[in-house]
């Protein structure tokens, strides 16, 4: 079976990051980010330092740079976006490397590039660290409506059985000499995809069976609790705190 | 003693007016364990919706343990499907929760239990069959057998009444079938097995009931059932090749 595809992004562990309750990694992510944003582009040492504090929660939590390095590419699409806007921006031009670039173009790419690679930092580690059924307790820990976090477990655990059964569905195509080579695929490709919808909807009727022959009467148990101390919700402020001195020094820093 | 299931003239037609099943009397008692034999599109799957009223609206009745399944009293359906604890075929459907602890916990949660009686309940019902290694990982990690006993597992932690299974012997490899039965023979429960595997119900099940276009055609002791080769043919049932039931001693 396809194991695993739903877990690829958690690195197993016992640091005392992976340790926290996961609502308060997901405060702290938050406010993080949100610190990283109201912070304004001309300090480059604000960002340098917030740099540094994940950096610190990269140690503490055991994750590889390497692998957060790896990670940082779903942005790559982001970043080749901010490094057009210094050519294509209007106002006072400047020299870089010989080319005429954009000043005001050069401060939006530097600002979009820095305060979105900080926020992408900050998800990887808290993905790397909390297993994504976990972060869905959080969320309902944060009061996210259950029937949200609910479609949201369901797909967590279905992914797998799903992409499986698209796998087998392509095999099956491929045996019988079916090639994806122009546009006239899609005909056949769209068939697939209308077959695949028709069997997990049909499979969601039979899931569904299954826990009303359980009980189910609409809504999920409250099994577990995971409940956070006041001394986890402030090793968790630790990060945001740090991050707020760095913010509220750039704004008033001469 | 009341019998573990009563099920008398029930008789039901789907919305669209495809009759499945035409007065269907079966009566299960307690600690029996029975084989609902019969070919496809016989109405054994309709049956079993009726066992714990997920399908209900047609003539007859059924009653489990004694409680009548009355789809108006939400009450006492509750407590039916607390008592008929349904394995369905395929375990993907069976097990929808992120771990196979929270699975198992599933039911009994959704009666009130909480705390240590629902560790207990779901470290017993693991036990059971042999799972309580894999409580950790998440349903979809585990082999297909192992799903399967876990499936299983799901609606022990229920304690039931009758454990009703449909075609529990379907894709296991030979070792996952053996290993399914041992369990299937240590458990102190009223089991109904709906299945096509003859030789599965000569092994688990002393008594076979034939449903077969929507009643009940034939109900006799196991062996009796499968060496009768005409009754077996009027019903689309066939003994695999080689087989005997006449060598099949208990």
């Amino acid at each position: 079976m396809g194991a695993g595809h739903a877990h690829r992004l958690y690195l197993p562990g016992a640091s005392p990051v992976h340790r926290l309750p996961p609502q308060t990694k997901i405060v702290a992510v938050v406010a993080f980010v949100l610190l990283v944003v109201a912070t304004p582009r001309e300090r480059m040492w604000a960002f340098g330092v917030y740099a540094l504090l994940l950096a610190a929660v990269a140690l503490l939590a055991r994750v590889p740079f390497p692998t957060v390095a790896r990670r940082t590419v779903i942005e790559v699409p982001f970043v080749a976006f901010a490094f057009l806007i210094p050519f294509v921006a209007q106002g006072e031009k400047v020299a870089v490397l010989g080319l005429q670039v954009s000043q005001g173009g050069l401060w939006d790419a530097w600002n979009i590039l820095a305060k979105g690679t900080l926020g992408v930092v900050a998800s990887i580690l808290l993905a790397a660290t909390t297993e994504p059924r976990l972060l869905l307790l959080g969320i309902e820990r944060l009061r996210m409506p259950p029937l949200i976090t609910q479609i949201a477990a369901f797909m967590l655990r279905y992914v797998d059985v799903v992409t499986a059964e698209l796998g087998r569905m392509r095999v099956a195509r491929a045996s019988r000499g079916f090639e994806a080579r122009d546009l006239r695929a899609t005909r056949v490709l769209a068939r697939s995809v209308g077959a695949l919808f028709l069997r997990s909807y049909e499979r969601g009727e039979r899931v569904h069976l299954a826990m009303v022959s359980r009980g189910y009467d609409g809504r999920m148990p409250v099994m577990h609790d995971v409940g956070a101390t006041a001394a986890q919700w402030t090793a968790a402020a630790l990060l945001p705190s740090a991050a707020a001195l760095v913010a509220l020094t750039a704004w008033i820093a001469p | 003693m009341t019998p573990s299931l009563d099920v008398k003239g029930l008789a039901y037609a789907y919305p669209d007016g495809t009759q499945a099943l035409y007065g269907v009397d079966l009566t299960v008692g307690r600690g029996e364990r029975v084989a609902l034999l019969g070919p496809n599109g016989a109405g054994k799957t309709t049956l079993v919706l009726h066992l714990n009223g997920i399908l209900h609206g047609g003539l007859g009745e059924v009653r489990v343990g004694g409680l009548a399944v009355d789809p108006g009293d939400r009450k006492a359906l509750r407590e039916v499907r607390r008592r008929v604890g349904i394995v369905f075929q395929d375990p993907d459907d069976q097990l929808f929760m992120p771990t196979v602890r929270e699975d198992v916990a599933f039911g009994p949660a959704n009666l009130g239990m909480r705390g240590a009686e629902l560790d207990r309940r779901v470290r017993d019902a693991l036990a059971g069959v042999g799972m309580l290694e894999v409580a950790d990982r998440p349903p979809q990690h585990l082999s297909f057998g192992q799903r399967r006993r876990v499936a299983v597992a799901t609606v022990l932690a229920m304690e039931p009444e009758i454990l009703v299974l449909d075609e529990p012997s379907s894709n296991l490899d030979p070792a996952s079938r053996r290993e399914l039965a041992e369990i299937l023979l240590g458990l102190d429960v009223t089991v109904l097995m709906v299945t096509h595997d003859l030789p599965y119900a000569a092994e688990l099940c002393p008594r076979s009931v034939i449903l077969s276009g929507g009643v009940i055609t034939a109900d006799r002791p196991t062996r009796d059932l499968l060496m009768d080769t005409e009754l077996l043919a009027a019903h689309r049932l066939e003994l695999p090749f080689g087989f005997d039931p006449a060598a099949t001693v208990r």
